[in-house]
């Protein structure tokens, strides 16, 4: 008898199963192409993984408000279909293959992450879907041969590189030999800060600098004492940080707490931790990369300059005293689409994807051109400096809008 | 014979289901796919925790472990790890099909039989604790080596590894991983149900209630423990391997030693659908994957409040179980029967619960 | 490794800083510490949820002190024991009154599935970036800027310090605190007496609620607070608690303070990211030990 119960049961979980084979959505419906994300909008990258989609929303809502995408001469409007990855890699990777396969989604704009965007690119590389990421940097990305994938951000290895250069420069005019200048840094223990990471160290081999302090920060950070007791004691010339925002919130805090009078430090995002804000005088000199500023001259024909956009988002969501470059980047990638289809005028992915990689456009976050492995090689890493509550930029020395304050 | 029949039906259904689900239902393989690794997850964890009284939060340390250890003998077999990790994949390797297989394959067996030594060694440690001391060390051994992974450069640190590509289509790929999973699920599904009908289960079942008895019966209750746990550790690394395969990238506090996502799934599955049974923990781990597929998608920023309350209403109120509660309500269909005489004595004189602190 | 440990030689001073970091921070973990401690002597309660009660003190702490309450972290504390003392009284009539009778590992479970609840629902208000509240104090330098000490880390001390002596006496001297003491020495013997002991568990839960909410307000400003960061800080709590046993307040306090000191100079010595893994490791050494003194009485760690 108790078998009985059991075929029953699994009777119905069978059922339960078959109903739901949703229909398959085909990407293009009606007048409207849809393109997929898995973002977070949960866990830990939750923060950034909003400003990211405010982005792309923001861009598919004012290509829509300019007329929309012509193909083969009829206009279709944007619009995205959104998972929320939990800043998990692993459930990333489902939901992209989820997006695929059940919801038949061919046009991939990319999740928050280099750690969710290195689990995504294998299932749209595998099969043969073109994604625009804006949020993963990790130069790993492109040396793995992935055809379908593009990036409109600057990747990793170039965050910290004018820093060190600076760094150089600033103490060889103050008479100390390159082998002298000490770094001390910390890294959080995560895919993107160790790519940083690596970028950082191979800048500090070509200058010929010291490094001292080598520590990795564990994903749990409240506190970095011990590493900055260490900088402090072997009187480092150059401290740099890269933590996410609770990296630079806690190195902001304790910088100031313990005194840590270290002529020069970098610290990356600076935007998103609220430094400033939270900190005030006690950040000053602080130097910030940044993938994007509004200050920047760029332009193009959506969103106009810089500037522009950044009233246009500001007046588009509630709460944002600087808006942060992810949603810069992201509402980019969506530009890039527009063009691609535009260019391409065919649905084929095939015929997209080398659209895509024929990219050579100027926009209000930078220009955009690919590189043989897909990563944007038209627009350099600005580097700005914390100065009297401000962020300005002073790195490179063309976009550099003032000096640098050193010793800050 | 009928019931035999039967039996044998319902078996049969099960197996044909598991193998023409991808073809019948091809977009849905990828979930299929972790709905048998999450059957298998909870089948292991009732070994220790339902069959043996020993509340493990910890087993997901054989799932990460395996999944690095298989990591490492795939690539490992051909490629030197450490360099391959020191530019954090800025280096490509190819793998030829025929490396591919032998690799995975080598990696699982060799996943599974180092995580079974694993169990032995981490056994020693732990298996002098009981109760929530046992949960609480265990659950610490886990974190711990997901810490110690991430400050591991061998094997990536923290950036992780990126694992080979299979060599062939999308569709052949998710059919080969989904049979992995469906096998090695069937074959923990098995192995169970023949152990449990040997002398261990009673052992496993005399140190659940009252260890210091069967130690004096003399059942060397160590020994069955490290074996129970070896048994579930080289189910839980062989899952590990097959899943860190699936996701293409892995890394150590994310993917390999998630304590509080798979590791706890796994407890909640099993309480879920009944401690102590070989039928609960699957049916529990199917209402759970299932529910938790549908709704998910659909609870954006709840779901997990949702999961912390499922969790605290499952141990407080309804902790037997789906099957504890359809066995007390329907004892005869499970070959259990209840002594009239006795049943209504426990009724009539006050419960001594309430002295008990 | 060396080097860093070369570096302790050469700079004596630097073994002095890192003491006093240790010591300073190890205060706060006392508090949680001793809030375990009791729910677990009185009711055996073993509350994974601690180190949330932590954290949802530091944003309740957070939220006061921005506009437009502004009020100052460090009076806020009353307002925060209240608040959190009476968030423990309802906790425990939902759910806790529920799961003492069980067997233990219900308890351990059913306050995981409450700190996934609170973290997830702060995670939800707040978002997932980290916070801190200014107390905006001083930092003394000694011995010409060798040795900086923080005046939140000073004040943070004395607090709990005082928390700490406040419930000693309060324990000792309060009927209250009598009828707890009866209840965790024999709680049957306690009811025959006279001793209503549901309103002694709800108290002593509250109680527990309350003091790890003061420790969230001193964490929140001499570290930072975030969601997910909870975990930790239970785990830092059952480390002192086991390694202390639960009688026991000075072996508690103790205890936090060599955690605190051990984190800063195995931080130190062998790297930022072996921190996390100290703590942890720790609490797996404790246990061995423990194992070891027991099994030489050919007894279990129940």
């Amino acid at each position: 008898m108790q078998s009985l119960n059991k075929i029953y049961f699994a009777g119905m979980v069978l059922i339960l199963a078959a109903s739901l084979s949703m229909p398959v959505q085909a990407k293009v419906v009606g007048n409207k192409i849809i393109l997929g994300s898995a973002i977070s909008f949960t866990g830990k990258y939750s923060s950034n993984g909003i400003h990211a989609s405010n982005g792309y929303n923001l861009g598919v809502k004012r290509v829509n408000e300019m007329g929309g995408v012509k193909v083969g001469g009829k206009t279709y409007m944007l619009e995205v279909k959104y998972y929320d990855d939990e800043s998990t890699p692993a459930r990333g990777a489902q939901l992209a293959e989820r997006l695929i396969k059940q919801d038949g989604i061919k046009y991939f704009l990319g999740p928050y992450s280099s750690g969710l965007t290195k689990a995504i690119a294998p299932v749209t590389e595998k099969y043969k879907i073109p994604m625009v990421e804006a949020e993963g940097a990790s130069r790993s990305l492109f040396t793995q041969g992935y055809r379908y994938l593009f990036a409109v951000l600057s990747t990793s290895e170039q965050y910290l590189a004018s820093a060190v250069g600076l760094a150089a420069v600033i103490n060889k005019k103050n008479g100390k030999a390159p082998g002298d200048v000490k770094v001390a840094m910390a890294f959080e223990n995560d895919p993107f800060s160790l790519d940083v990471r690596a970028g950082v160290v191979d800048d500090i081999k070509k200058h010929g600098l010291k490094i001292v302090v080598d520590d990795k920060l564990p994903r749990d950070l409240s506190d970095m004492t011990p590493t900055l007791r260490k900088a402090k004691a072997l009187k480092a010339d150059l401290l740099v940080v890269s933590g996410h925002s609770k990296g630079a919130a806690t190195a902001g805090r304790q910088v100031i707490e313990m005194k840590v009078n270290i002529p020069m430090i970098a610290v990356t995002h600076c935007e998103s931790s609220k430094l400033i804000k939270k900190f005030g005088a006690g950040v000053n000199g602080f130097l910030c990369p940044t993938q994007w500023a509004e200050t920047l001259t760029y332009s193009g024909p959506h969103f106009g300059t810089a500037a522009e956009y950044d009233a246009l988002f500001k007046a588009s969501f509630d709460g944002y005293k600087n808006v942060p470059y992810q949603a810069a980047q992201a509402s980019a990638a969506v530009l890039v689409w527009a063009e691609a289809f535009e260019r391409a005028n065919s649905f084929d992915t095939e015929a997209l994807r080398d659209a895509i990689a024929a990219t050579d456009m100027k926009t209000f976050y930078g220009n955009i051109r690919f590189s043989q492995a897909g990563n944007n090689i038209a627009k350099p890493m600005v580097l700005r400096q914390i100065q009297d509550g401000k962020l300005n930029v002073v790195a490179p020395p063309k976009w550099a809008s003032h000096p640098v304050q050193w010793p800050r | 014979m009928n019931l035999q029949y039967k039996k044998i039906i319902f078996y049969a259904a099960i197996l044909l289901a598991g193998i023409f689900a991808p073809i019948v239902f091809p977009a849905y393989t990828f979930q299929f796919a972790v709905l048998w690794l999450m059957i298998l997850f909870a089948l292991t964890w009732d070994i220790l925790g339902g069959q043996m009284g020993y509340n493990s939060l910890g087993n997901i340390l054989f799932f990460g472990a395996g999944m690095y250890i298989c990591t490492v003998v795939q690539i490992g077999m051909y490629y030197d790890v450490a360099e391959y990790t020191a530019h954090f994949g800025a280096v490509k390797i190819d793998f030829t099909p025929y490396q591919y297989f032998t690799g995975i394959a080598a990696g699982l067996v060799l996943a599974g039989i180092a995580c079974l030594g694993l169990a032995v060694v981490f056994g020693w440690i732990v298996f002098g604790l009981r109760g929530p001391y046992f949960a609480i060390g265990t659950l610490g051994v886990a974190i711990a080596a997901g810490e110690l992974v991430g400050a591991w450069d061998y094997v990536g640190g923290g950036g992780g590894i990126s694992l080979p590509n299979y060599p062939g289509g999308p569709g052949d790929r998710e059919m080969f991983f989904y049979m992995l999973c469906f096998i090695s699920a069937v074959c923990t599904f098995i192995f169970l149900k023949w152990l449990y009908s040997t002398r261990f289960q009673l052992a496993l079942n005399a140190i659940r209630d009252d260890e210091e008895k069967a130690e004096a019966m003399g059942i060397h209750t160590n020994r069955y423990k490290t074996i129970a746990w070896s048994f579930a550790a080289f189910f839980l690394g062989i899952s590990g391997g097959i899943f860190g395969n699936m996701t293409g990238f892995i890394e150590p506090l994310e993917v390999a030693f998630p304590t509080v996502t798979f590791g706890i799934f796994m407890v909640l599955m099993v309480l879920l659908g009944g401690k102590g049974t070989l039928w609960g923990p699957v049916i529990g781990a199917i209402i759970f994957h299932v529910i938790k597929e549908i709704t998910w998608i659909y609870l954006l920023g709840w779901q997990w409040v949702a999961l912390g309350a499922l969790i605290i209403i499952n141990v407080v109120y309804f902790q037997q179980g789906i099957m504890g509660w359809a066995q007390e309500k329907w004892p005869e269909l499970f070959g259990i029967t209840v002594d009239e005489a006795f049943a209504s004595a426990e009724e009539n004189s006050p419960s001594e619960k309430e002295a008990v602190v | 490794m060396f080097d860093n440990l070369s570096l302790l030689g050469l700079v004596p001073m630097l073994n002095l800083q890192l003491l006093l970091d240790g010591l300073l921070i190890g205060s706060v973990f006392a508090l949680a510490a001793y809030g375990l401690a009791l729910v677990w002597g009185v009711m055996n309660i073993k509350n994974l949820a601690q180190g949330d009660f932590v954290i949802m003190g530091g944003y309740i702490t957070y939220t006061l002190s921005q506009p437009p309450i502004n009020l100052h972290p460090i009076l806020s504390i009353p307002i925060i024991f209240v608040l959190m003392f009476v968030f423990g009284w309802g906790l425990y009539h939902t759910i806790i009154k529920r799961v003492i009778e069980r067997d233990l590992f219900t308890s351990l479970l059913a306050t995981f599935g409450l700190a996934i609840v609170i973290q997830q629902l702060i995670n939800l208000a707040y978002g997932p970036d980290v916070q801190t509240a200014e107390a905006g104090m001083e930092i003394r330098e000694f011995f010409g800027g060798e040795i900086t000490i923080a005046d939140t880390k000073l004040v943070s001390f004395l607090l709990a310090l005082v928390v700490a002596l406040l419930i000693t006496f309060f324990m000792k001297k309060s009927r209250m605190g009598r009828a707890i003491r009866a209840t965790s020495q024999n709680a049957r013997a306690a009811r025959i007496m006279g001793v209503d002991t549901d309103k002694v568990y709800a108290f002593t839960f509250s109680l527990n609620a309350a003091i790890c909410g003061v420790a969230g307000v001193l964490i929140s400003i001499i570290w930072v607070i975030q969601p997910f960061f909870g975990i930790t800080h239970s785990i830092r709590s059952f480390v002192i608690v086991t390694s202390a046993g639960f009688g026991n307040l000075i072996g508690v306090i103790l205890s936090a303070l060599g955690l605190g000191t051990v984190e800063q100079f195995s931080g130190f010595i062998f790297g930022a990211e072996f921190q996390q893994a100290t703590v942890v490791g720790l609490l797996v050494l404790v246990l061995i030990i423990r194992q070891i003194m027991q099994s030489r009485q050919r007894q279990v760690v129940q």
